[in-house]
């Protein structure tokens, strides 16, 4: 039974108690109980250090930052960016690297941050939506081009085209087509968004030329 | 997701030394993009998680005059991009790049595309491996059952999921496992067995071994994959058709034909091979050939349309050869 259980079932928010506070706590609940086992990591002599299944201290570097967490290895990256680091870009929907909308930077590559453990993330280089911001070239192409309608799964693909488009500056509609077969949009707004792509595409070169 | 220890182990060695004699003790992982669904839902539930990402020896790609070695960590993204496997085998850079998700290809692994696990709904909703009811009778043939095998063998119903096996086992490549008795190679024609029981895999490894890496000859066949999907981009392909040949004095002297995605196994379609043998490859032969693949397809009650998927994708295959 993990978090995401509890998620589904918080319900609707209520007055003076909203659901991410919620969340908070019960997460702080259960860090508490499942320290007692504690990590077996003390036992161990020789060979690679083992973690868990109780929280254990992990650094993170996301967006630019060193961030540092306590965490269950069970936890996912995606789980870690939104319950504990307060990072709701990412999206869970999904929460099985199908549909798309909890896509972030690992290293520079698109990556389902709910199919990547945050212990495991260590050492790596995360970005976010929020690193992108407002005025990113990405962001307000998808404006321009009306590329979302309910936009749930909107930071997932700007992060997935915005990976996309750096490498392929001159990228054509077609080419986008192939090249978003990761996130998934139930509006379909797909024809804005591969027009939103190609024309950042051409932004972000000048960009980074400049 | 149930709770789990966690190691990130430095070498192949240390790694085999945190795995234990049961799948219960530990699981490897590589790009996580199936263990942790498979964690998550329960199917799998390991007391210990051996994460592989620091074993740098995994990651690459080493070409000798007689072998392309391709570490168990390299990634379906590096495999599409490494000029030296393109170059000889466009088969599997066709295979990985049939993989349509960015997110996946980038970490999805070769290791990984190889030891995931089976898409078969009654597998990832708890049925097992061989999908038993209450009866102990299989699910599949009286389920739904429009994405299974149009070759089951025994009761097992699911269809390999690997993108890479088929066309592997066209190149006659094989896989190298390491464990605490050493290494041993395992063509990957043969790396995958029938589960006698729900508690085996659906693999010949062993809860202590490291998959390290896959070795395919350098034989020169001429040699290609051709995928037929229902939604070009995200899904599973509902079946492919792998094939590596020689052609000497216009005929063709050796041939290899796999299926994917129609049995537990990457199918071998030896009619298909001895129709190619000894004839030029023109159309009427690839046309005889494709028919041949297929032959003996014991189709379930909502995929029959599979078998005439499969023979079309040997006859594309091929013809992409001519």
């Amino acid at each position: 039974m993990d978090g995401q259980k509890h998620d589904r079932r918080a319900g609707p928010p209520r007055r003076g108690f909203t659901r991410r506070a919620f969340l908070k706590g019960s997460g702080a609940v259960a860090a508490a109980t499942a320290l007692v086992p504690g990590s077996r990591a003390e036992a161990q002599e020789t060979g690679p250090k083992i973690y868990g299944p109780g929280p254990v201290p992990i650094r993170l570097r996301v967006n630019g930052e060193d961030r540092e967490v306590k965490v269950e290895p069970r936890v996912t990256l995606l789980d870690a960016l939104r319950n504990h680091l307060n990072l709701t870009g990412a999206k869970k929907v999904c929460d099985r690297g199908t549909c798309g909308a909890c896509t972030v930077l690992v290293d520079g590559a698109p990556t389902y941050a709910c199919s990547m453990l945050a212990i495991d993330a260590q050492g790596r280089e995360i970005e976010t939506v929020e690193a992108l911001g407002p005025d990113h070239p990405m962001v307000q192409a998808f404006v321009e081009h009306d590329a979302l309608q309910c936009g749930f799964c909107t930071p997932g693909f700007v992060v997935a085209c915005t990976a996309f488009a750096l490498r392929n500056p001159n990228c054509t509609v077609e080419d986008v087509n192939r090249a978003l077969g990761g996130n998934i949009c139930r509006c379909g707004t797909y024809a804005g968004i591969r027009e939103a792509v190609v024309e950042a595409a051409r932004k972000l070169k000048g960009g980074a030329n400049a | 997701m149930r709770p789990f220890e966690y190691a990130s182990p430095a070498t192949v060695q240390e790694a085999i030394d945190l795995l234990g004699p049961t799948w219960n003790d530990a699981e490897l992982l590589a790009g996580g993009t199936d263990l942790l669904s498979l964690m998550k839902d329960d199917v799998v539930a390991p007391k210990r998680v051996v994460s592989l990402r620091r074993i740098t020896s995994l990651k690459r790609i080493e070409v000798t005059p007689t072998v392309v070695r391709i570490g168990a960590l390299v990634t379906m993204e590096e495999l599409t991009q490494a000029p030296e496997v393109a170059a000889k085998f466009p088969s599997l850079v066709i295979a990985a790049g049939g993989v349509t998700s960015p997110q996946i290809r980038h970490h999805g692994t070769v290791g990984g595309d190889l030891c995931q696990r089976p898409r078969c709904w009654y597998f990832r909703a708890g049925y097992g491996i061989l999908a038993t009811g209450a009866d102990g009778q299989p699910l599949v043939p009286r389920g739904d059952n429009r994405y299974h095998a149009i070759f089951p063998e025994g009761n097992a119903y699911y269809v390999c999921p690997s993108s890479l096996a088929p066309a592997l086992a066209a190149l006659e490549a094989s896989v190298v496992l390491q464990s605490p008795e050493g290494e041993r190679r395992v063509p990957v024609e043969e790396f995958y067995r029938i589960p006698r029981t729900n508690e085996e895999r659906e693999y010949v490894r062993q809860p202590r071994e490291v998959l390290v890496a896959v070795e395919i000859p350098n034989t020169g066949l001429k040699n290609a994959t051709y995928e037929i999907r229902q939604r070009q981009l995200l899904d599973w392909p509902l079946a492919t058709a792998s094939v590596a040949l020689r052609v000497d004095g216009g005929k063709v002297v050796s041939a290899r034909v796999f299926l994917g995605h129609v049995a537990p196994r990457p199918y071998r379609a030896t009619a298909a091979e001895a129709t190619l043998m000894g004839a030029p490859l023109d159309e009427e032969r690839i046309a005889a050939a494709a028919r041949a693949a297929v032959q003996g397809a014991r189709p379930l009650s909502g995929n029959q349309y599979k078998v005439q998927l499969a023979a079309t994708a040997v006859k594309r295959a091929l013809s992409s050869l001519i």
